[in-house]
């Protein structure tokens, strides 16, 4: 079987070839992520595409080859459009088909024939589709790693007094690591004083201050004291609509006053030296 | 009628794009940082009800003019189980969920204008109103 699809692409290849290429300059066009591309490297992929594509079918395995698999690898990494790549086995398919339908002289085999080339197509679906979205999956698993390493670090100032900047939003899983940070750094460091600034947060809600609260809270067990600063006016205004107490909680307006509170509060204090 | 943009919640990443859209859209309208940091909050507020309570719900925000006043409009609806006892869910200090119980009542004094509406297994609808001064 596979010998009269050998034949039929084997004998037309230029003919094949010739009528995916104009098709595929036509995609570029109305494909706005391949417009920086140049109409030089576009046309070198193309042919490369397309030649991986023809002794993918001519070898008749159903694995995929090494050149073609590098061939996604390689355009996946530099970034085009996933789309690229569909599109090109979508014009393949068709293409080949017809020519399939066209030359074959005995409709016996047809089906057959039809269908053994349609599968061949779908292995490759499958391994440029799984390829990019295993991509993406470890690029995100690696900005997640690199999220969770800044998300909330514990840093000691002064002998005793640590301060925990957060930037950004703060959902339940960046709760609990603020929590376990916040307690596991105050025995590290033997902190008497925590500050916690929140100048980065945008959005201070119910959750987000009962979190706080929370983490305040278990602090105070464990023998320390937690003071809140970068309380943006915007912000104090929302906490007391939302009618929050954060009245058993010391709070100062930024860093700089929350330090002086803490070196006062662990009998310090910084002189310039005369 | 003016274009209304809508986010749907299902998870706890777009209780943040509801938000993000809501200061978008407050800012373009020309609302003070402090409203606008208001209107972030109340969003925040109700897409999370609708996280933690209904599972998926959705939340739609529209421009709104009425006379020669403008606003904007929110409203949060899900198909959740609905809220037994409005009243007491308005009380500051009520929570089912351990949480701080300050969420209704909140949003309510974040805002100009609230309504409510619920049943009992049907769902919530939140039509929640701030006027631009």
């Amino acid at each position: 079987m596979y010998s009269t699809i050998n034949e039929v692409i084997i004998h037309n290849r230029s003919s094949i070839e010739e009528e995916w290429k104009s098709q595929m300059m036509q995609f570029k066009e109305d494909e706005r992520e391949l417009a920086s591309v140049t109409n030089e490297v576009y046309k070198n992929s193309n042919t490369e595409f397309i030649d991986n594509l023809l002794n993918h079918v001519i070898d008749g395995q159903d694995e995929i080859s090494s050149d073609l698999q590098d061939f996604f690898e390689r355009t996946v990494q530099i970034g085009w459009p996933l789309s690229y790549v569909t599109k090109g086995l979508q014009l393949f398919r068709r293409i080949g088909l017809k020519t399939i339908v066209n030359k074959k002289e005995n409709i016996d085999g047809i089906m057959d024939t039809f269908e053994v080339f349609d599968r061949s197509i779908d292995t490759l679906y499958e391994k440029i589709v799984t390829y990019s979205t295993q991509n993406w999956k470890d690029t995100i698993s690696v900005q997640k790693k690199a999220l969770l390493e800044l998300s909330a670090p514990l840093i000691p100032v002064f002998e005793s007094i640590s301060v925990m900047p957060l930037i950004g939003t703060i959902d339940t899983e960046r709760a609990r690591l603020i929590m376990e940070n916040l307690l596991d750094g105050v025995i590290k460091n033997r902190s008497q004083v925590v500050l916690i600034d929140i100048t980065g947060v945008p959005v201070v809600d119910t959750m987000v201050a009962h979190h706080i609260i929370q983490a305040a809270e278990a602090v105070r067990l464990i023998g320390s004291k937690c003071i809140l600063v970068g309380i943006r006016p915007e912000i104090a205004q929302t906490i007391v609509n939302l009618g929050i107490d954060l009245s058993e909680f010391p709070t100062r307006s930024t860093l700089l006053k929350g330090i002086e509170a803490a070196l006062e509060l662990t009998n310090k204090k910084i002189e310039a030296l005369s | 009628m003016a274009i209304q943009s809508c986010v749907d919640v299902r998870n706890e990443w777009d209780i943040v794009s509801a938000r993000q859209l809501g200061r978008d859209l407050a800012k373009d309208l020309g609302f003070s940082s402090v409203d606008q940091a208001r209107i972030t909050t109340a969003i925040s507020e109700l897409a999370r009800n609708i996280y933690l309570y209904a599972g998926n719900g959705r939340i739609c925000i529209e421009p709104i003019e009425e006379g020669n006043r403008r606003g904007l409009r929110i409203i949060a609806n899900d198909t959740g189980p609905g809220i037994q006892d409005i009243r007491k869910v308005m009380e500051d200090g009520y929570t089912t969920s351990g949480g701080l119980g300050a969420g209704l009542p909140g949003v309510k004094r974040l805002m100009d204008e609230f309504a409510i509406h619920s049943t009992v297994d049907v769902g919530t609808e939140i039509h929640i109103t701030k006027w631009l001064r």
